[in-house]
Formats: C-alpha cells, sequence, structure tokens
C-alpha cells in the first residue's frame, strides 16, 4: 500500500500544487484571502466578546492578548476540521476519477492532508507577521507546535478516511459530522479561556482529545507556556490508534469501494 | 501469444441489510448479502497480441463493469483478468486534468495519474506536444483550452506509450474530423505493432471497420463470440425481436462467406425474393452497372395484421450500408390485413453501383424503423454480383453521374 503510494508521489505532489493554485490563482485578492477569512472572524469575535472576556484571559499582559488567543486556537481547529471534512467527501468528490482510472486510492486523502498542512504552514507565517504588528512576538515555547501539527493531522486524518469510508456507503455520514464538527468547535476553549468553564463541565475538556492540542497552539504562540506532557498522552494514542485503524478499515473497504460510487 | 485472458470473470454487487454488516463481514463476520446482483457473469476469453476486439450490447449488457474490471478500476469477486504487459484504457477523455495547469504540467500531472514516471514523461513530452498539434496552448493553462482542444491534449497522452492491450470506449466521436483519422490512424498503427485492441462502441459500423472479432454481451453473459459480420447481424435481429416471445434468429453462411439471418414473428412473412431483369422479366445473379432491375417479393399475411411496412437494403461486402429505404417514407404503407392475403411488391431501382458483391435484406414490419413489430427480416437474402461492362472505370460502390470537363 505504502510503496504504490511511493511510486506515485509525483501525482500527489503535484496534486497539491493544483490544488493550492486553484485556491489561490481565481480570486482577485488570491492568496490573501486564506488569512483574510481567520482574521475577520478574530475581528468579529473580538468585537462581539472582548469585553466580556479580556478580564479573564489570566498570564498575559499583552493589549492584544484576545485575538491573538482567537487566532491561534483557530488556527489549530482549522487544521483539524479542514483534513476532516475534506477527507471525509474525497472519495465521493473525485469517484469519476476513481471509477475510470487504477492508481493507489489512498492517494487522495495524503493529497487533502498535504494540501492542509502546506496552507496552515502559510496562515502560521502570515500570523506571525500579524503577530508582530499587534506587538506580540511568540517566545521560546514556539518549538513545540510541530508536535501540535502533527498530532492534529493525525487525528485529522485518521478519522477523516475512517468517516470518508463510511460516507462512501452511508452518505449520512458527513452531514451528521458537520453538525458534530460544530458542536465540537464550541466545547472546546477556541473563542473562551478554559478557565470560564463551569467546573462540572469541565470534564468535557478533559475528555476532549482536541483541546490540549488547541491549548499547546495558545501556549506555543501567546502564553509562551510549555504544556503539561500528560495532556499529549490522550491525543497521541488517538491519533496512533486512529491512523492505524484507518488504514486497516480502508485496506478491507477498498474492494467495494468503487462498487457503491 | 496470449496478452489478455480473462477466465470466468464475475462481479457481484451486493446490498446489505445494513452497512454496519457489511463493514462487520470486511473484519471477517460471515454476513449474507440480502441482494445480489451480477453485471458480468462468467466471462471468458482471450486476446491475442495484434487482435482488435469489439464490445458491443445494450446498456446493462456488462460491457463498462467488464472494461472496469480489465482495467483494475474495479475488483472481481470470481475469476481473473490476467493482463501481459501494460494496459492503457481511454474511458474518457480528460480524466485527471486541472484546469489550472498548462498543457504540459496537465500531461505530466494526469500521466503520472496513468502510472508513468516523471523520467518517461520527460521523454515522450515532445511527442506530446507533437501529436497534439496546439500549438503555443500547450504552454497556456488548461481553461483556456476549448473542448476539442482538451481531446486533443488528452488523446496524445492516453496513448503516448504504446501500451500492450488498449480499451477504447466511445470517446473517438470528439474532435474534428481530421483528429479522428489521426486517432484511428495512431490506435492502427500500435496494432501493427502488435498491441491488442478492445473496442467498445454502439456504432456498429466502427465495430465492422476496424475489429476482427466480436463478443455481444447480454445480462452479463457472452451470448456471441465471433466475426464481426456474423455477430453484429445477430446483435441487429436481437434487437429487433427484443419485445417478442417469439424470438427465432435463424443464422447460416452462404456460399461466398455471405451470411444469412433471418428472424421476426412470422405474422407476416416473406414467401420469396427474386431479383429481376426489368426488361426481360429472367433472374440475374450477376448485375451490369447501369441495368434496370426489379426486386419481387411475394408476402403473404399468416394473421390479421393492421399495419404493413416493405423495407429494402443493400450492403456492401464490408458490411456498410450502401443504400436503404421502406414504404413508410414513401407513404405506402399497407393497411388491414387478414390472415391469407397475399401481397407481391416490385420495387424497380437502377442498378446504380460499382463493381463488386452486394447483399440484399428485407424486412416486413410496422413503423419507420424495423424495431417496432419486426414481423420478418431476412439479410442477405439476395446475393449478386456487379460488373462494369458499360461505363468507364471507377471504382466505390456508387456510380455517381459524372463529366470532365478539361480544357487546356
Amino acid at each position: 500500500m505504502f510503496r504504490s503510494l511511493w511510486q506515485y508521489r509525483h501525482f500527489t505532489f503535484s496534486s497539491i500544487r493544483g490544488e493550492l493554485k486553484g485556491r489561490f490563482v481565481r480570486s482577485r485578492l488570491g492568496g490573501l484571502w486564506f488569512i483574510l477569512h481567520p482574521l475577520a472572524q478574530a475581528l468579529i469575535f473580538s468585537i462581539v466578546l472582548s469585553e466580556v472576556l479580556k478580564a479573564r484571559l489570566p498570564d498575559t499582559d499583552s493589549p492584544a492578548a484576545y485575538p491573538i488567543y482567537l487566532l491561534s486556537g483557530m488556527a489549530a481547529w482549522n487544521l483539524f476540521s479542514e483534513i476532516l471534512t475534506r477527507s471525509m467527501t474525497v472519495f465521493i468528490e473525485q469517484a469519476p476519477v476513481m471509477k475510470k482510472i487504477a492508481f493507489p486510492r489512498l492517494c487522495l486523502p495524503v493529497i487533502v492532508g498535504g494540501t492542509a498542512l502546506i496552507n496552515h504552514l502559510l496562515l502560521l507565517v502570515a500570523l506571525f507577521i500579524i503577530f508582530i504588528f499587534l506587538g506580540h512576538i511568540p517566545g521560546r515555547a514556539l518549538i513545540l507546535l510541530p508536535v501540535g501539527i502533527v498530532l492534529i493531522a493525525a487525528i485529522g486524518f485518521g478519522l477523516g478516511v475512517i468517516l470518508g469510508v463510511m460516507n462512501v456507503f452511508i452518505r449520512d455520514t458527513a452531514q451528521v459530522m458537520m453538525i458534530v464538527l460544530q458542536l465540537w468547535y464550541w466545547v472546546t476553549p477556541i473563542v473562551y479561556p478554559a478557565n470560564v468553564v463551569p467546573d462540572k463541565y469541565s470534564f468535557m475538556i478533559h475528555l476532549n482529545p482536541i483541546a490540549p492540542l488547541v491549548a499547546l497552539y495558545q501556549d506555543a504562540l501567546l502564553f509562551n507556556r510549555w504544556p503539561s506532557p500528560e495532556s499529549l498522552i490522550m491525543p497521541a494514542i488517538l491519533g496512533l490508534l486512529s491512523m492505524s485503524f484507518a488504514m486497516a478499515f480502508f485496506r478491507r473497504a477498498s474492494p467495494e469501494l468503487v462498487d457503491v460510487l | 501469444m496470449t496478452v489478455l485472458s480473462v477466465s470466468h470473470l464475475s462481479k457481484r454487487y451486493a446490498s446489505y441489510a445494513s452497512n454496519l454488516k457489511r463493514f462487520a463481514g470486511w473484519f471477517g463476520a460471515s454476513v449474507r448479502p440480502t441482494e445480489e446482483f451480477w453485471p458480468v457473469k462468467d466471462i471468458s476469453f482471450s486476446l491475442a497480441a495484434g487482435e482488435a476486439l469489439g464490445l458491443i450490447g445494450q446498456n446493462g449488457a456488462g460491457k463498462s463493469t467488464l472494461l472496469k474490471l480489465i482495467t483494475g478500476t474495479v475488483r472481481p469477486t470470481e475469476g481473473t483478468a490476467h493482463v501481459g504487459g501494460r494496459i492503457s484504457a481511454i474511458l474518457e477523455l480528460g480524466l485527471g486534468f486541472n484546469p489550472e495547469f498548462t498543457g504540459r504540467q496537465n500531461a505530466y500531472h494526469a500521466g503520472g495519474l496513468m502510472g508513468l514516471s516523471q523520467a518517461r514523461l520527460a521523454e515522450l513530452m515532445p511527442h506530446i506536444e507533437n501529436f497534439a498539434e496546439i500549438g503555443d496552448f500547450f504552454d497556456q493553462p488548461l481553461r483556456t483550452y476549448s473542448s476539442g482542444m482538451q481531446a486533443r491534449l488528452a488523446f496524445a497522452l492516453a496513448t503516448a506509450e504504446r501500451p500492450e492491450v488498449l480499451i477504447v470506449d466511445e470517446v473517438l466521436s470528439v474532435g474534428d474530423s481530421y483528429f479522428q483519422h489521426k486517432s484511428f490512424d495512431r490506435i492502427r498503427s500500435f496494432r501493427a505493432a502488435g498491441t491488442s485492441i478492445i473496442l467498445v462502441t454502439h456504432s456498429l459500423g466502427d465495430v465492422r471497420a476496424l475489429c476482427d472479432r466480436v463478443i455481444l454481451l447480454d445480462k452479463g453473459h457472452v451470448l456471441k463470440d465471433g466475426p464481426p459480420d456474423e455477430v453484429v447481424d445477430y446483435y441487429n435481429a436481437l434487437i429487433a425481436t427484443k419485445e417478442n416471445e417469439k424470438l427465432t434468429i435463424e443464422q447460416r453462411r452462404e456460399k461466398d462467406e455471405w451470411l444469412y439471418s433471418r428472424s421476426g414473428t412470422k405474422a407476416v412473412a416473406v414467401e420469396s425474393v427474386a431479383l429481376l431483369d426489368s426488361d426481360s422479366g429472367n433472374p440475374i445473379k450477376t448485375a451490369v452497372s447501369g441495368q434496370k432491375m426489379t426486386v419481387r417479393t411475394r408476402i403473404v399475411a399468416k394473421e390479421d395484421i393492421s399495419e404493413l411496412v416493405i423495407g429494402f437494403m443493400l450492403k456492401d461486402r464490408a458490411g456498410h450500408t450502401v443504400w436503404g429505404t421502406n414504404t413508410w417514407h414513401t407513404g405506402q404503407v399497407l393497411s388491414n390485413l387478414a390472415a391469407g392475403d397475399k401481397v407481391e411488391c416490385r420495387l424497380r431501382l437502377a442498378c446504380a453501383l460499382g463493381q463488386g458483391s452486394y447483399g440484399l435484406s428485407v424486412s416486413l414490419h410496422t413503423g419507420d424503423v424495423h424495431i417496432d413489430n419486426n414481423f420478418d427480416w431476412i439479410e442477405n437474402v439476395e446475393v449478386f454480383d456487379v460488373i462494369n461492362s458499360s461505363h468507364p472505370f471507377f471504382i466505390g460502390t456508387s456510380r455517381l453521374e459524372h463529366a470532365f470537363e478539361i480544357t487546356r
């Protein structure tokens, strides 16, 4: 399975290039949109919520703390949700090609994952520049960011492939997941800080495997704090499990995958 | 030498009581599907190097599934399809192209999708560019292409490297006729070099012209496998009698390899057909170009029928239709025949044909085509030769009125 992926690496790379090109070339502002969207969202949330939440953001004296907090958390979440949602629908979107050309199907989610990762790196560079404008320079904890990127990508890819295969057979999967994702977004401390959550609901954050990863981003980009290693155990296990189960599931499913497309 | 051997190939599409059962089945649980559908069932054939096989059959006969099984996009439930070498399938032109890429980038991109290495593609690139003949557009984004240009690029790429087996699925009807000819030439040259071709088409003319063997599929089975004229005529007869319970198809080889086929319900039947010289009334076996001929057909009704159309068709040796019409088009439809009624039809025609051998077919039916109520249809009921003794030499099947005017 992996050797054939390697044989098709050029196709995979040029597909990623094509995806990025398609995203950036056509519109007037081109590449700017991918940063304008999160910025606009952060601006809206800041305006709406900053007065409510400003007082509660601990451990920081930066005046722009809340927008930075928002942008960091949203960057982490967007990486996760992009890989997950695109992997979930990629088999259906690419049905015509899958039906008529014999090639390793695993290329498709890999292309999705690769595109999202490159997009994410570009976004991080842009965020960095914006943070500097806001008078904030992330500290040394930044070097842990790649750990967060790898874990988020692993969980997103693993779950995405499992759900993507299920979605081919049960088309409601993607629809249900869109709702689940919205809920998931709001039970993750992205818009609000973790400390505003009442104690009786804090289990939701402890059970949420994405929450520590979002926190890692916020720590690395804003608070300059080292995350506690224990908090990363659950995401690491989930990443490993979902990736291995995804591979097994995909291998079993692939003979029948094209049959129902 | 066999390049493709398909043995007992079957494909099952299964539906399960619930998809969870399907998933459980992948991990070893024994689950019985609630419903099964076999689009391809127990098909076996083999293809020699350089052989051109036509695949025909009505929609749903299993042609596409068979092709997908051979190309490997769909996995067989039972049996195997073994290909000795590279297989290239043109099932749809331009699949995998990215509109933002230039023609060249797309050739690398979609070429990679076809499994060619980048180094090999780099070698092939000048040939692809040459064959596509799209000039400077080769380095322009694909979205600026016309559909014909896309087809040119796609075909050039799909046939950049000679495969051992080439599968062509009704895609050559795209593009201008110049490029169509060029594409057919390339396919022919591949074939001469030893590539086996599988052609899937509804154009029975292409099948006769290109293939040396035809397989007729019906409901996932091989209904007939043999030389083009035999299978194509059988297929035509099958379509005509499709709706009819009293299906009878009778086929035999006449002398000189002409194939006689007869099908129909026989509610009205042809008793005799004779090709006569109009002036003398004598039967002709060899006609002279320009001769006046009469086709005398005697018909008897076996049942009461409300409408009868009589049709005739002439075909040349290669199976191409030379001419054909029927009494529906001429406004001479017969109505309300009673059982036992006899009809004699005399068709007068001038033999404006070139040298060669011709087959005459007759059909009795209703409506403008013989698909509705095929009463009786006989292919090649009369076979005759045409010689040219009275006119200057010409080639072709039609003697067009002509005159040279030469000045110097």
